[in-house]
């Protein structure tokens, strides 16, 4: 059967884009043709104002070479624009007269700059900012000439001033308001940066109202409202963008502002999608790459006809590129009625931040100098989160928090050398991560991560990374962080799924996959162990775990060390053994020659270089002896570490020992988001270090403290306070219910600590401190799970369960 | 040419997992997918030389217990952008009963 024919009308960023979404999914499917009307292959629009500026060469912001075409059987036209398409026929016809027919068309015309239509707007040296032609024709003209006149004081206005006046030229940026991009800055923001372009030697002309532009043949000067008049040889003209729609209005595609779509990128014409500039989605146009990236994956999700994919529409959030002016803004940045402001401002330095708050949620933020939070600011916005938790000390910037990665890494990054190791559990080198961003044209996160293996094991240096791409692609990185599908196997996010778990009574991971429609057969090795884990958690003691879905640990309830052996380590009770255990597991060990035997960091002892073959064996003794399994390899309950408290310490307000002990019988066995270590601690000394823990008991003379979230790995985190209370009792009911609420509603691979950061200890305290109804039903729920997870694995496969994964296939012919 | 070693029943391997064969020259990883297409790998990841038969498998492919590299079961290669290969043996099921091949291997060694 003949390949179906694609054609895209439009090299830039948004087609070319989701062409690349599109091979991703189905190389094989169509045969595609581009027409461009530019004479270049497809190249970072975003990245003009750093070749304007002398940042950056043509060659350097090239982001598909025409090599890339050819790889992927793509036939390109470039430097010859379509100029009719005959949707009857399904035929477009170029400039050159060259013809293509298409199955299904893709619109991805863009925005032209819009002209005023003044008097002498045609003249000579009046150019709109918009391609590599125009920016080519800025680079001759301050050659040769030496005064420009930007008009426009907005974000494409004033890069390209700054570029122009880079040139050497003498710039003067006339603006229609008296704030400067007052799309994008409040008043003060907006002073701020006319203050600092103006330190470097841009002049301003404002508010001022074009009338005329002057010149005999070529452009000689700006005549204003007021009568006045400037010398120019050069005009441009940045007022703003509009959606190219001359061709599809032609065509008789339905257009308003721009081509109108739905939620697929359709247009009215099934056959004809529109991604980009050009498009009006919703009511709104997008000027800005991010929303473009995200039409291009829903766009390509159709076209490869697996048809789920909606684009509900983009906030969008802003920077300038101006070299040494940091700028951000998102949001509704001024003020409404009721709304609260929070403002912090060091004129001396140049620095201003402000966050507009309604009902203690983030709705806007104007940052400048220091915009390090901007991409924070704009989680917690787009997440509608609760700050009143830290919202005294949130202008100080999130290093001042908390901790999930940030700090000051971003001006430090920038300031290392190429050889600076950035990911040191892979090795991955600054320079290594550039290259790749550069050579392969990365964009994101997830790509650096698949092509370097950087921040892809424990993830600590992913504020590294994401500083490093932000400051090499530029703009065209988004560091606002997007609605995360759970995997790559479907769209929905880890929350979407678990809802969807429980509202529709789903109890197999074939039906989620059915249900929730998943893009591949059986998952993955990411989705898979997460829906299983979800599954567990809904539906206690009626699902049956899928161990096909299990990693090895926990499939094998050993921990799998670098040379493919195993390590055992038994479950000790608070970390409280005696001689009778010490003697069975020294015994154990002899016979079964373990190789090493080591005292762990939560007080248990553990088997190392067991041979996989040796496991049921070594466990049926250690199960004689009277232990269980320790889940020292699970994402599950660890240890509760244990000082000797008030039995023996002479410091020691209260049983410590008694007390974990009690944590751990009643909690061991439970399957959890991530691992859980807990401790406690007899006095506030907090020998068993309870405060970094992901839940710490502390005994005071008058109870016991409750803290939660701590760690102390990759980034050590001190616990939040949680609550006092008086009793066992109720320290037990508390950490059930807490334990609960981490396992209903963390995602999967998510430890407390940045759990807690991103829901909030407001939250928690509210569903657990504040509603004792609520924290009563979450422990009866955790107790009532324990009933089928308290079954020691070790006990059931030295008894034979799960057999061949322990028997290796002996050949008894043909070999030797 | 090639001999063909009678392992084991198809059921014998779970779906979606994998069994081991033991051999001399190294072990021999057999997988059976869950559309019960069965395939023979050597036992060892190109990247680190884990055991590949303890992975996640998932379509055609195998996730690495220690470093979570995804190897191709038909190619034998990793997916990109990871670059290695693991040596194939040839594998075939009849009548519920599988038979691998060391033909290869042998001539090989």
């Amino acid at each position: 059967m003949a390949k179906e024919r694609l054609v895209l009308i439009g090299n830039g960023m948004a087609g070319v884009r989701t062409l690349e979404e599109l091979l991703k999914l189905d190389p094989e499917r169509y045969e595609i043709t581009v027409f461009g009307a530019e004479p270049y292959p497809n190249y970072n629009r975003i990245m003009l104002s750093p070749v304007l500026a002398g940042e950056k060469t043509v060659d350097e912001i090239i982001l598909n070479d025409r090599q890339w075409y050819e790889d992927n059987g793509i036939t390109l036209h470039t430097g010859d624009p379509v100029v009719a398409i005959d949707r009857r026929r399904r035929v477009v016809r170029a400039e050159s007269g060259l013809e293509a027919p298409y199955d299904r068309l893709l619109l991805a015309t863009g925005s032209l700059p819009f002209i005023i239509p003044l008097p002498g707007a045609d003249l000579q040296g009046v150019l709109g900012f918009r391609d590599i032609a125009d920016v080519e024709a800025m680079l001759q003209a301050a050659r040769q000439y030496e005064k420009a006149v930007v008009i426009g004081g907005g974000l494409l206005g004033l890069e390209a001033a700054n570029g122009l006046m880079k040139q050497g030229m003498d710039v003067t940026v006339v603006h229609l308001l008296d704030t400067l991009m007052e799309k994008q800055l409040d008043p003060p923001a907006a002073a701020l940066l006319k203050r600092s372009l103006e330190e470097r030697g841009l002049k301003f002309r404002m508010p001022a109202q074009t009338t005329e532009i002057r010149g005999d043949g070529r452009v000689q000067a700006v005549a204003f409202a007021d009568g006045t008049e400037l010398p120019a040889d050069l005009v441009v003209m940045a007022v703003g963008i509009r959606p190219n729609i001359e061709l599809a209005q032609r065509a008789g595609i339905y257009c308003e502002r721009g081509v109108v779509v739905n939620d697929t990128l359709q247009t009215f014409d099934p056959r004809v999608y529109a991604v980009g500039e050009c498009v009006q989605h919703r009511g709104k146009t997008y000027g800005l790459v991010a929303p473009l990236f995200e039409q291009a994956k829903v766009c390509a999700n159709h076209l490869a006809g697996l048809g789920y994919a909606r684009y509900a529409g983009s906030v969008t959030s802003t920077k300038l590129k101006v070299t040494g002016i940091d700028l951000f803004s998102a949001g509704e940045f001024n003020e409404g009625e009721g709304d609260e402001t929070l403002v912090l401002q060091d004129p001396a330095r140049g620095m201003y931040k402000k966050l507009v708050v309604r009902d203690d949620r983030i709705k806007g933020a104007v940052l400048y100098g220091d915009t390090m939070d901007g991409s924070w600011y704009f989680q917690l916005m787009r997440d509608g989160a609760d700050i009143s938790d830290f919202r005294h000390t949130i202008l100080f910037g999130q290093h001042d928090v908390g901790d999930a990665g940030h700090g000051d890494e971003k001006t430090r990054v920038m300031a290392l050398p190429d050889d600076a190791e950035i990911c040191g559990c892979n090795g991955v080198c600054k320079g290594e991560i550039v290259d790749a961003i550069v050579t392969k044209g990365l964009f994101t996160l997830e790509e650096v991560r698949a092509h370097t293996k950087a921040s892809s094991s424990c993830g600590s240096c992913t504020g590294l990374v994401e500083a490093l791409l932000a400051s090499t692609v530029g703009e065209g990185y988004d560091a606002s962080p997007k609605k995360k599908p759970l995997c790559g196997c479907t769209e929905y996010t880890h929350d979407e799924v678990r809802k969807a778990i429980v509202d529709h009574q789903l109890k197999s991971i074939p039906e989620v996959m059915r249900f929730m429609e998943w893009k591949t057969p059986d998952g993955c090795s990411k989705c898979r162990p997460a829906l299983n884990f979800y599954l567990v958690v809904a539906w206690p003691g009626e699902y049956a775990d899928d161990y096909r879905s299990r990693f090895i640990n926990e499939r094998v309830h050993a921990n799998i060390q670098k040379d493919g052996t195993y390590s055992v380590v038994p479950r000790i009770f608070g970390g409280e053994t005696s001689p009778a255990q010490l003697r069975a597991i020294a015994e154990i060990a002899e016979k079964w020659e373990v190789p090493t035997v080591k005292v762990t960091g939560g007080q248990r002892i553990d088997l190392l270089g067991v041979k996989k073959e040796q496991l049921p064996g070594i466990w049926g003794d250690l199960a004689r002896a009277g232990f269980v399994s320790g889940h020292a390899y699970g994402k599950a309950i660890r240890t509760v570490k244990t000082c000797v408290g008030s039995e023996w310490c002479r410091f020691g307000t209260q049983d410590s020992t008694t007390m974990g002990i009690e944590i751990e019988k009643m909690t061991w066995g439970s399957w959890m988001p991530h691992k859980v270590k807990m401790a406690v601690s007899g006095c506030p000394r907090n020998c068993a270090e309870a405060t970094i823990k992901d839940l710490g008991v502390v005994a005071v003379d008058s109870g016991w403290e409750i803290h939660v979230g701590g760690n102390g790995g990759i980034k050590v985190r001190v616990t939040d306070f949680l609550v006092k209370v008086e009793t066992m009792e109720e320290v037990l009911e508390y950490t059930a219910a807490f334990l609960q609420l981490y396992r209903e509603e963390a995602h999967y691979l998510e430890r407390t600590a940045p759990w807690v950061e991103r829901v909030g200890l407001h939250y928690i305290k509210e569903r657990i401190v504040d509603d004792a109804d609520n924290r009563k039903r979450l422990a009866e729920r955790f107790l009532e799970s324990q009933k089928y997870a308290q079954i020691d694995p070790w006990k059931e496969r030295a008894e034979g369960a799960d057999r061949h994964e322990f028997e290796p296939i002996r050949l008894i012919q043909g070999v030797a | 040419m090639s001999e063909w070693l009678e392992i084991c029943r198809l059921d014998d391997i779970p779906r979606l997992g994998a069994r081991v064969v033991e051999h001399p020259d190294g072990n021999i990883a057999i997988f059976r997918t869950k559309d019960d297409r069965v395939f023979a790998l050597d036992d060892r990841c190109p990247h680190k030389g884990g055991p590949l038969s303890q992975g996640i498998v998932f379509d055609h492919k195998v996730a690495c217990p220690l470093h979570d590299w995804v190897i191709d079961l038909e190619k034998g290669e990793a997916v990109p952008p990871d670059e290695g290969c693991t040596h194939r043996h040839p594998v075939r099921v009849e009548n519920g009963l599988v038979y691998l091949s060391l033909a290869r291997a042998s001539a090989a060694a």
